[in-house]
């Protein structure tokens, strides 16, 4: 009832999926045992692939570096655990595509002691000392997107940062690894908070939380350290409130301009596991190993949030928790915006939060997709404010273009709010999807004739 | 030992349990107060007029799927709710065998057609309506008595009226509130009104039920609130002017709210989502103009009902109100059409 709404700490629109947070939202974070094989994709954050810098046979310790950067958009890989390289070779990732890959086999008995590196210090670094830091530890968003965060905490020239905000929301139905994140690492988020601080030159931080976390808020309001700038701001529940730009209107009334960053509005955002994981590890100057992730869903028998290697097989981690004989569909991701996974040989990756096993009964199989009847409920869901009906409707008639051109497309950051809500069952993001890779590749096309 | 095959499908993999067949079925669970109100007040020819109408429908949306080689549409219930309403707005005498006519042209040329549920222009029941009241003016303008003694035991000689015949009315015919107003200057108490101790179609009486019905639909999201808040409202606020002026010569604007077809119109019947506006400004201008044209048909045109035509040039404009409305898209300075 938009009529109605005066937008109060909260962005226009959305929807309020359940939340089926409450299998896990209570269980503390376990670690997960080690696999046999781990298996490293290299193409695993946006941006270019890591390099392979080791060769087959050798041995590596935990926290070793086994792929460089390449270039500034890209993150190194580090060792996830003390082991032998069995074979460098393509291996299977979750969008189908292969990647040049490590087959790494654990040692049985190791210790598993991780690599010490150079630590960052926070009181000598300089701010692109940190930047450094920060890349040279492997981080990227850990809260799905997986773009390397050092490229994000760059403020352009003549831009400033005057709100870093830290992502807690957590708006996907069934993932609570940010809440158990911030329920038991308070103290790696607040160095982290100091590192990104002092990175960006910011004088003030928001940790953004949602209403259904209120007993993470309170434990953070209650160890913020003496003279942080630090302030807790918890909203009202609703997705998708973890999208970057929603979370900046939601707290700060404030729009991201069509296609910019945040700093356009002198804003930040990183996520809170992404945070702590900075406190963690650029003390110690070490590389990210592993992370923390939600098993969860109605096929899966040992629920929990799970410290698991990066680069655990699907299948190891779907046998040690057990899985229902009906399986059906694995999301790797919350089930507004993961992926189906489509086979178990793929691994764990950083940007993986969840892992959902749904079983025949639980998939949402739908029979039948109806006509749009024009009700309208996709216009009062889109957080972007577009027209998903219209938008449908020439995507059916395959007009792209004007898709695009008239109806701000490529605005979509397909988070699936219109599909959920559409009683005609059209599968709206599906061809939003669809549209905007064709319209990326006509563009790309007509780049490649201007310049031949 | 794990599967070796899985599913695969495209996000989200959650969707909101509501679909468009639940939606339908609950306009229809929205009708039924409405049906046995009108049963009850009208007997055994309510019951006659709605269920030859849906059956009608029903009978003409199979056949046409069929013929065209289609499945089957019938089970989305939209056929049900087009020859219910048909059935509601038709008087309680009205000859079957032209309520049969009328299902089948509402069907098949509001509604098939177009393509079918969805694409339809106009709402197919007043479609039909429209073309009953223009090839039947004097059947569908005599009006039968609500609550005589002899309602559940008799049916009116008229509706059983042989294909092509003119129909045979019973002596007693009664006039509908705005009929008795126009006509002849009397003006009917608003607690009949609202609790439909009147004559009328079948199913636009009793303006109490019809309004609930549309309460459970909106508490429901299945319905927009802002139709018939913008229909009820805009008639209202025109109607009360116009009584402030002359209150001689005008009417109360709740004696226009509750008489007539205008509760059942503006709750069942300009909700129909295909042949309404899709943006929330686009619904209440969309409103608006049923309520006022209502309002102007009632008081200065020929005849002393003016809902059905006013929702049908709505329905004809609806598309263009979407097209002049512009929405500024998240992070844009620019305005886009909204359709």
């Amino acid at each position: 009832m938009a009529f109605f709404n005066f937008h109060k700490n909260t962005f226009k629109h959305g929807i309020h999926p359940p939340e089926s947070k409450g299998e896990t939202n209570g269980m503390s974070i376990k670690q997960f045992p080690f696999p046999p094989v781990i298996i490293l994709p290299m193409a695993q954050h946006i941006g270019a692939p890591s390099q392979i810098i080791v060769r087959e046979g050798q041995e590596v310790h935990r926290g070793q570096l086994l792929a460089k950067a390449e270039g500034y958009v890209s993150v190194p890989l580090h060792a996830p655990v003390s082991g032998t390289i069995r074979k460098i070779a393509n291996v299977p990732t979750i969008s189908g595509k292969m990647s040049p890959g490590i087959f790494l086999e654990t040692f049985p008995f190791s210790t598993q002691e991780v690599l010490e590196g150079k630590p960052i210090d926070l009181d000598t670094a300089t701010p692109e000392d940190i930047l450094q830091g920060i890349q040279g530890a492997g981080i990227v968003g850990l809260g799905g997107a997986a773009f390397p965060t050092h490229v994000k905490l760059k403020i352009p020239d003549g831009k400033k940062c005057e709100t870093l905000i830290i992502n807690g929301i957590e708006c996907e139905p069934y993932l609570t690894t940010d809440h158990r994140v911030m329920l038991e690492q308070e103290h790696d988020i607040f160095t982290g908070i100091k590192y990104l601080l002092k990175a960006t030159g910011t004088q003030k931080v928001i940790i953004g939380i949602e209403a259904n976390k209120q007993d993470a808020a309170n434990h953070l309001k209650k160890h913020i350290p003496k003279g942080m700038p630090v302030s807790v701001q918890v909203l009202p529940v609703k997705y998708p409130q973890g999208a970057e730009k929603m979370l900046v209107t939601s707290i700060l009334g404030k729009e991201i301009p069509s296609g910019k960053l945040p700093i356009e509005v002198g804003v930040v955002v990183v996520n809170v596991a992404t945070t702590a994981e900075i406190g963690r590890l650029l003390p110690h100057g070490q590389g990210i190993q592993e992370r923390v992730i939600t098993i969860a869903g109605p096929g899966v028998k040992k629920k929990g949030n799970y410290t698991i290697p990066i680069g655990t097989p699907l299948r190891f981690v779907l046998e040690q928790v057990g899985v229902d004989e009906e399986i059906s569909e694995v999301y790797m991701g919350g089930p507004m915006m993961g992926v189906a996974v489509s086979n178990l040989n793929i691994s764990i990756v950083k940007g993986t939060s969840g892992i959902l096993v749904f079983t025949k009964k639980d998939v949402n199989r739908i029979p039948k997709i109806y006509p749009c009847i024009k009700c309208g409920a996709c216009l009062d869901a889109c957080p972007i404010l577009l027209n998903p009906s219209k938008l449908g409707i020439l995507a059916k008639f395959e007009a792209y273009n004007e898709m695009a051109s008239d109806f701000n497309l490529m605005d979509c950051f397909e988070c699936g709010s219109c599909t959920y809500v559409c009683p005609s069952h059209i599968p709206l993001v599906q061809y939003f999807r669809l549209a905007k890779r064709i319209i990326r590749k006509r563009e790309a096309n007509k780049k490649e004739e201007v310049d031949a | 030992m794990l599967k070796k095959t899985l599913d695969i499908s495209s996000s989200p993999h959650i969707v909101k349990g509501r679909s468009t067949d639940e939606i339908m079925k609950n306009v229809v669970w929205a009708l039924l107060p409405v049906v046995f109100f009108s049963i009850y007040s009208f007997g055994l020819n309510a019951l006659l007029v709605i269920l030859t109408a849906t059956f009608a429908s029903i009978i003409t949306e199979h056949f046409l799927c069929k013929i065209s080689k289609k499945e089957t549409t019938v089970r989305d219930y939209s056929a049900v709710i087009t020859g219910l309403l048909l059935g509601l707005s038709l008087p309680p005498s009205f000859p079957l065998w032209m309520t049969f006519v009328g299902g089948v042209i509402g069907i098949a040329l509001g509604k098939y057609i177009f393509g079918g549920l969805g694409y339809n222009v106009f709402n197919p029941a007043l479609v039909a309506r429209a073309v009953l009241q223009a090839a039947f003016p004097v059947a569908i303008t005599t009006w039968h008595p609500a609550f005589i003694s002899n309602r559940f035991s008799t049916v009116s000689e008229s509706v059983f009226t042989w294909p092509f015949m003119e129909p045979q009315y019973d002596a007693v015919s009664g006039a509908t509130p705005l009929s008795a107003f126009k006509f002849d200057g009397i003006t009917t108490s608003i607690t009949e009104l609202a609790f439909g101790q009147i004559s009328g179609s079948t199913g636009e009486t009793c303006a109490i039920i019809i309004a609930l019905g549309g309460i459970y639909l909106i508490a429901r999201n299945m319905m927009s609130w802002r139709i018939p808040v913008a229909v009820l409202l805009s008639a209202f606020l025109l109607s009360g002017v116009l009584y402030l002026l002359n209150s001689e010569l005008y009417p109360s604007p709740v004696f226009m709210l509750l008489s007539g077809g205008l509760m059942l119109g503006a709750v069942f019947m300009a909700t129909d989502m295909v042949s309404s506006p899709i943006t929330p400004l686009g619904l209440w201008i969309y409103g608006c103009i049923i309520g006022i044209l209502t309002i102007v048909i009632r008081i200065w045109g020929g005849l002393s009902e003016g809902v059905m035509y006013s929702i049908l040039l709505a329905n004809a404009i609806s598309p263009h109100i979407d097209s002049l409305i512009k929405n500024r898209v998240y992070g844009t300075k620019r305005k886009i059409k909204a359709t």
